[in-house]
């Protein structure tokens, strides 16, 4: 079923675009990476999506409306963001961040249900993030942080999560932990992922759909396999590159083409 | 619900707990203030005064004097009243405003409010305003709204309303009317400038019928307001999008929040001048002891403020009687060092 239309869309905070022609749709259950360098216009679009921007040209649909006109507790009760860092200043503990999570569903005037504490405590279960739940955010390491953010997003019972670089700051085993339970999520409950990341190999082991931007507009969009070739890696990033196959499922790893010395 | 009680660093916020908290706390204001109407420099008998106000329980005792019954009914009961009016007023504008511009820094006093309620104040005594019973709250009211129509007319005015231009904008202001304050002061005459002195610093012995009415319609409507978006402010101080991104309206809860919290300072300025320090430490004290959540600390800021600015009043009545401190000065020399104390302490439980 398609959740999001995007319709040539484009946007510019002063002159020049950022984003232009930018098509493409997406359904319950995808998976998709959206790769691109520095400045290509990634993260504008996630904001676009979850429609705290307004596009200039073209729109956002979200079941068929336009997504920045819509009420925001109805858009984050379909869509769930997962920012690149906490900006919080005062110090909430992680299940009061988790519970935040709850508030698309709450009307004014009100606390948090029964309900809703049994729903948190499922995702912090999930997410292994109970033994945090006392803990002030502030204090957590980057890994744990990045996981409550994550329960908070899944605690909106959301039907398309977006996330904005969620392995910037990790090392391998924490970034395989964070991907592995969002592809659970992705499998089991049919959530679609839109993922902005610089990790193209994270990308292409786990997104079942790549969409490249090079500067504001899409260079190529489909199955790793076709989007992540030499050609269209050196075109958009500029740098000479390898691309090998990988052993266990077959998706190209990339590398950059570094001589032997 | 027990079966989702964990150990937390401070408690998750329950209906249950709100009620629990503010009516012990409310308990504790009234037992303040009833403490501090038995004191002052005058002597008078607590059980001659229980039989005043509550004439129908039998207190054994002969009642009180006219002189006693108007000193209590006409100076000290308003006064403490209006002290605890203020304390809340400021403690409750002092959560919101370091929620919403995202400072802990922030004050009551941060748009230039006091500075423009100050100029009202000042330019109602040396015009003679004094003269009508509202005159001088009156003018020192509209000071504080000119103030206030100034920075949101030159901060609201971009699109994308950021914090730092509001507290940038906040902050000229301030500096602006304060030049002026000094300017008008250096070209007055002596009695008009102790009188003014005396506003600036602080006076809840302005009090009267009239500044009880008006302040606390502000300080009750406003908090009213506020609390309906209590939730919506623990998502503001996530930030800006990631609120948005959780479903809050937030260009139109930043418009209420701003002019309630701004409204309530207004009216609590302009019937006490002002008093510093109040909305900055209440608000941070209560953090440390019942947590960030502003379902908790609104109502707890409320009745906290009140509790603290009626003891800090009493303080400045009777430390040094028959002579008066200005009731600021007791809020920063008791505020500072205890709150101090209390961020040393969770330094140290912190390491």
């Amino acid at each position: 079923m398609t959740l999001m239309k995007i319709d040539q869309l484009g946007f510019r905070y002063g002159d020049p675009w950022v984003l232009r022609g930018v098509t493409f749709s997406l359904a319950q259950g995808d998976f998709i990476g959206i790769l691109g360098p520095n400045g290509s216009g990634k993260s504008t679009l996630l904001r676009l999506l979850s429609g705290v921007l307004t596009p200039r040209e073209g729109q956002a649909l979200l079941e068929g409306r336009p997504v920045h006109a819509m009420k925001r507790r109805e858009v984050a009760r379909i869509i769930a963001v997962v920012p690149q860092s906490y900006e919080g200043i005062f110090a909430f503990s992680a299940r009061e961040v988790v519970l935040m999570g709850r508030s698309p569903h709450l009307p004014p005037w009100s606390f948090e249900a029964p309900h809703d504490f049994a729903v948190v405590e499922r995702i912090m279960e999930q997410t292994d993030t109970r033994q945090l739940a006392a803990r002030p955010l502030d204090q957590l390491s980057g890994g744990e942080r990045q996981r409550v953010l994550i329960a908070r997003a899944l605690a909106q019972e959301p039907r398309l999560l977006l996330l904005d670089e969620p392995t910037a700051f990790l090392d391998i085993r924490h970034q395989v932990e964070i991907l592995n339970l969002i592809k659970s999520f992705n499998k089991k409950e049919k959530l679609a992922v839109v993922a902005v990341t610089h990790d193209i190999n994270l990308a292409s082991l786990y997104c079942d759909r790549i969409i490249l931007l090079d500067r504001g507009e899409v260079r190529d969009d489909g199955v790793p396999e076709a989007v992540l070739t030499e050609e269209n890696i050196e075109r958009v990033y500029g740098t000479p590159v390898l691309t090998i196959r990988h052993k266990l499922t077959g998706r190209p790893v990339v590398a950059p083409r570094a001589e032997a010395w | 619900m027990a079966a989702f009680s964990f150990p937390t660093s401070h408690l998750i916020a329950t209906p249950a707990r709100v009620v629990k908290i503010s009516l012990l706390l409310c308990a504790l204001l009234v037992a303040v203030a009833l403490a501090s109407i038995f004191t002052g420099t005058a002597d008078i008998s607590v059980r001659a005064t229980l039989h005043e106000f509550f004439p129908w329980a039998s207190f054994p005792s002969g009642g009180l004097t006219e002189a006693e019954a108007s000193i209590i009914m006409s100076i000290r009961l308003p006064r403490v009243v209006l002290a605890a009016i203020v304390g809340a007023s400021l403690s409750v504008a002092g959560v919101v405003f370091q929620a919403l511009l995202r400072n802990p820094l922030a004050d009551p006093y941060i748009l230039g409010i006091s500075a423009g309620s100050a100029v009202g104040a000042v330019m109602g005594i040396l015009l003679g305003a004094g003269a009508w019973r509202l005159g001088i709250p009156g003018m020192a009211f509209l000071g504080a709204l000119t103030a206030i129509l100034t920075v949101f007319g030159i901060a609201g005015r971009e699109k994308r309303r950021e914090t730092n231009t509001l507290l940038l904008t906040g902050v000229m202001v301030n500096a602006f009317f304060n030049a002026f304050i000094l300017f008008v002061f250096s070209i007055s005459d002596h009695v008009q400038l102790q009188r003014a002195l005396n506003w600036i610093m602080g006076d809840l012995s302005l009090a009267d019928e009239r500044s009880l009415l008006y302040t606390s319609v502000f300080l009750v409507i406003g908090s009213i307001c506020i609390y309906a978006y209590a939730r919506c402010l623990n998502l503001l101080v996530t930030g800006e999008e990631t609120a948005q991104q959780l479903g809050v309206a937030v260009e139109k809860t930043r418009i209420v929040l701003l002019a309630a919290a701004a409204l309530i300072t207004a009216a609590a300025v302009s019937a006490s001048g002002t008093i510093g320090f109040v909305g900055l430490i209440v608000p941070h004290i209560l953090r440390l002891l019942v947590g960030p959540d502003h379902r908790l600390l609104i109502p707890t800021a409320f009745f906290t403020g009140g509790v603290f600015l009626v003891v800090a009043d009493t303080l400045a009545r009777c430390l040094v009687a028959p002579a008066e401190l200005p009731v600021g000065v007791i809020t920063a020399l008791c505020g500072a060092p205890y709150f101090l104390l209390l961020l040393r302490r969770r330094l140290r439980f912190m390491s």
